[in-house]
């Protein structure tokens, strides 16, 4: 008999029921909840007069609505208001931990899962946003849900689960000088597509994901969603233990060496099998721009905009025609002409520690290009005061970019940080949709280093010839 | 949840594929705490030229379709975010189904979860009731979901899944039928999670 895939192994360690011709229950071991997906849940709950039944098992914080400057001050926008003061009420009627705006240890959902260590290997992990399978970096199984199911797992710690199909992706060799790991996941979106990962479950493997730090890997799956994943995952190793040492929800000392070697048994058995496997090699990788209105309109920063007309679909001409005709592009320019009107560096994609560090060592001793608005907001309040320990605040300060408070911020356009209509934007979020970061916003999707270049030449750079001015 | 057994309803026909739930709904209208209010928003920002006018060719600023209660797309229907205020959007303005060639995963379950029912045809077949819609407003669907059949009255007669995976498509299929409660269902496994908890977790 073949081995066993991690995906498979962590399903059937969580199978709590498994009927015939239903989907399955699972078990669910850490529930993150945030104040946009989860009031109608809780609402739920009270008129059904039910419980949470694990409140140990959920935590919950602000990071959609919350402001990025001025934190002293309460919420301008009254309706935001509501939202973030109702889960501080449901949080404090149903008993759950609580990171409240002022809480240090606050920011991007996605961020403080991992930072306090609640992400570990072997867990199901869920949350009510469609991101939640960047915990997957840990090997854990994250699935994203909606509003309904947040309230069915508050109720219930276990959730109803069509088996998805498994997907190998293995990225061999070594990546190129400029190219990151957001180069990586854009490239396979590029590749597979936006619903190439519909139905399926994937891991990351090869030589590439074992080389990456922790935050490379929760950059590429937490893009997974963008190539129509739910699921995305890599295999825990000495890479990930390391990391999760000592933070303050990992078991401690000898604890900590034993449930390590448990996690150790997680891997995919090397003779086990995939339903599918897709395999790119690295050295063909390369920096890559967005230029359209879905994460699939993806390019490398050599190419220009292509002509419709080029398209041999006729779905995706037109697709291409109206996307042109959104983000006002031409056809034939090459992609290093476009001029960006905003830098946003954030996002549960890139804004943590190292994503940071990489931006600025791009732009120390650069100002920015008088014509652009840019902004680094960090992923959590931990990652701010890191990144101030080490001086990067100031490098970012030095150079032109105003440096903010953790939350989503521009990711989404729910706080007061939004294009304005017709500004175009290098952002290193996870969509360029129509609108996503403020009504006829026009965004383009990159890695941090490819961000922080724009913001200084106000237009785009191919970073592998960026001169490092340290 | 209401339930669904069978719907003939006018087609609202919008000829896209890929269409995302920042499109459905958009972030700056996901701020209620209810479930409701969320259809005057519906596609907002496809509604409305840059003016702020509405924009007349956008299907749901013409009267004949905007009656529509079938919303027929393309492939890849509901990608993006999770939030369930699409499903809620959609289902405030009127929708009862949304027939496309495929579904994102998280939009998916959503409509399962709140009674909307997503009806999957091969592209061929969406094809032909774009084409009907469009030629002619006030073009009908007949919805028969016990049977999971597709008809309307120039010959189309055609079957239809509700779920790719043919192992539990009966299962979606009768909670549709049915307006079942999940959680209802899953609380009368309390005792099975019970064990779970004592026996594999040892809580
Ligand atoms: S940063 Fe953006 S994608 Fe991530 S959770 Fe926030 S809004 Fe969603």
């Amino acid at each position: 008999m073949a081995g066993k895939t991690m995906f498979n192994k962590i399903w059937d360690s969580h199978i709590v029921d498994d009927p015939e011709g239903e989907p399955t229950l699972l078990y669910v071991d850490l529930h993150l909840v945030h104040e946009v997906t989860s009031p109608q849940a809780f609402e739920g709950l009270r008129l059904a007069n039910r419980k949470v039944r694990r409140p140990d098992l959920t935590i919950a914080t602000v990071d959609h609505n919350v402001p990025t400057t001025d934190r002293d001050k309460p919420i301008d926008d009254p309706i935001s208001k509501q939202q973030v003061d109702t889960l501080a009420e449901n949080v404090e009627e149903f008993d759950i931990t609580f990171y409240g705006v002022h809480s240090p240890e606050q920011g991007i959902v996605h961020v403080i899962g991992p930072q306090q260590g609640y992400t570990q290997p072997g867990k199901i992990i869920v949350c009510g946003d469609s991101h939640t399978a960047t915990h997957g970096a840990f090997g854990a199984m994250a699935i994203p849900l909606g509003t309904s199911q947040v309230e069915h797992v508050l109720a219930t710690q276990c959730l109803l689960q069509e088996k998805p199909k498994t997907m190998e992706i293995r990225i061999n060799g070594e990546l190129p000088n400029g190219v990151s790991a957001k180069d990586v996941i854009l490239g396979i979106i590029g590749k597979i597509g936006v619903d190439g990962g519909t139905g399926y479950a994937i891991e990351y493997t090869g030589d590439v994901i074992k080389n990456l730090p922790m935050e490379g890997r929760m950059t590429i799956c937490n893009m997974s969603i963008e190539a129509g994943a739910r699921v995305g995952m890599v295999a825990p190793d000495e890479t990930t233990f390391e990391w999760l040492k000592g933070r303050p929800q990992v078991p401690q000392g000898d604890d900590f060496e034993q449930i390590t070697k448990e996690w150790a048994l997680l891997a995919s058995d090397s003779d086990a099998e995939y339903d599918k496997v897709v395999e790119i090699d690295a050295t063909e990788l390369e920096p890559y721009i967005t230029w359209g209105t879905n994460p699939g309109q993806v390019l490398s920063v050599k190419d220009s905009i292509p002509d419709p007309e080029s398209f041999d679909n006729a779905e995706e001409k037109e697709s291409a025609e109206r996307a042109l005709e959104y983000m006002a592009l031409e056809p034939e320019t090459p992609l290093v002409e476009i001029e960006v009107d905003r830098v946003f560096i954030g996002s549960c994609t890139n804004s943590r520690i190292t994503d940071l560090r990489d931006a600025a060592e791009i732009i120390k001793g650069y100002k920015v290009s008088p014509k652009v608005n840019a902004m680094v907001v960090p992923g959590s309040t931990l990652v701010k005061w890191q990144a101030e320990k080490e001086g990067l605040d100031q490098i970012f300060i030095d150079s032109g970019f105003e440096w903010r408070e953790a939350g989503c911020s521009m990711c989404l356009g729910m706080n007061p940080d939004i294009l304005e209509p017709h500004e175009r934007c290098a952002s290193t979020s996870n969509r360029n949709f129509e609108g996503r970061q403020g009504k006829d916003g026009r965004t383009h999707l990159v890695s941090p280093q490819m961000a922080a270049a724009a913001a200084i030449e106000g237009h785009f750079v191919d970073v592998r010839d960026w001169k490092l001015n340290n | 949840m209401d339930s669904f057994d069978n719907h003939k309803g006018i087609v609202t026909p919008l000829d896209r594929s890929n269409v995302d739930t920042d499109q459905i709904i958009p972030a700056e209208y996901l701020k209620r705490v209810e479930r409701t209010g969320f259809g005057p928003f519906l596609f907002n920002d496809w509604r409305k030229l840059p003016n702020g006018k509405p924009d007349p060719d956008f299907v749901l600023n013409q009267s004949f379709y905007d009656i529509g209660t079938i919303l027929v797309a393309r492939r890849n229907f509901g990608s993006g975010s999770s939030r369930e205020h699409a499903v809620w959007a959609l289902m405030n303005h009127g929708f009862k189904a949304i027939v496309a060639s495929s579904f994102a995963e998280i939009f998916h379950k959503n409509s399962f979860e709140n009674g909307l029912v997503p009806v999957i045809l091969p592209d061929e077949h969406i094809s032909t009731i774009l084409d009907r819609a469009a030629a002619q407003p006030g073009y009908q669907l007949f919805i028969d979901l016990n049977n999971c059949e597709v008809s309307d009255d120039h010959g189309l007669h055609v079957p239809f899944v509700l779920h790719q995976d043919p192992s539990t498509h009966d299962f979606r299929r009768n909670t549709l039928l049915n307006g079942l409660d999940s959680i209802g269902l899953t609380l009368q496994q309390e005792t099975k999670i019970d064990a779970y908890e004592k026996n594999v977790r040892h809580d």
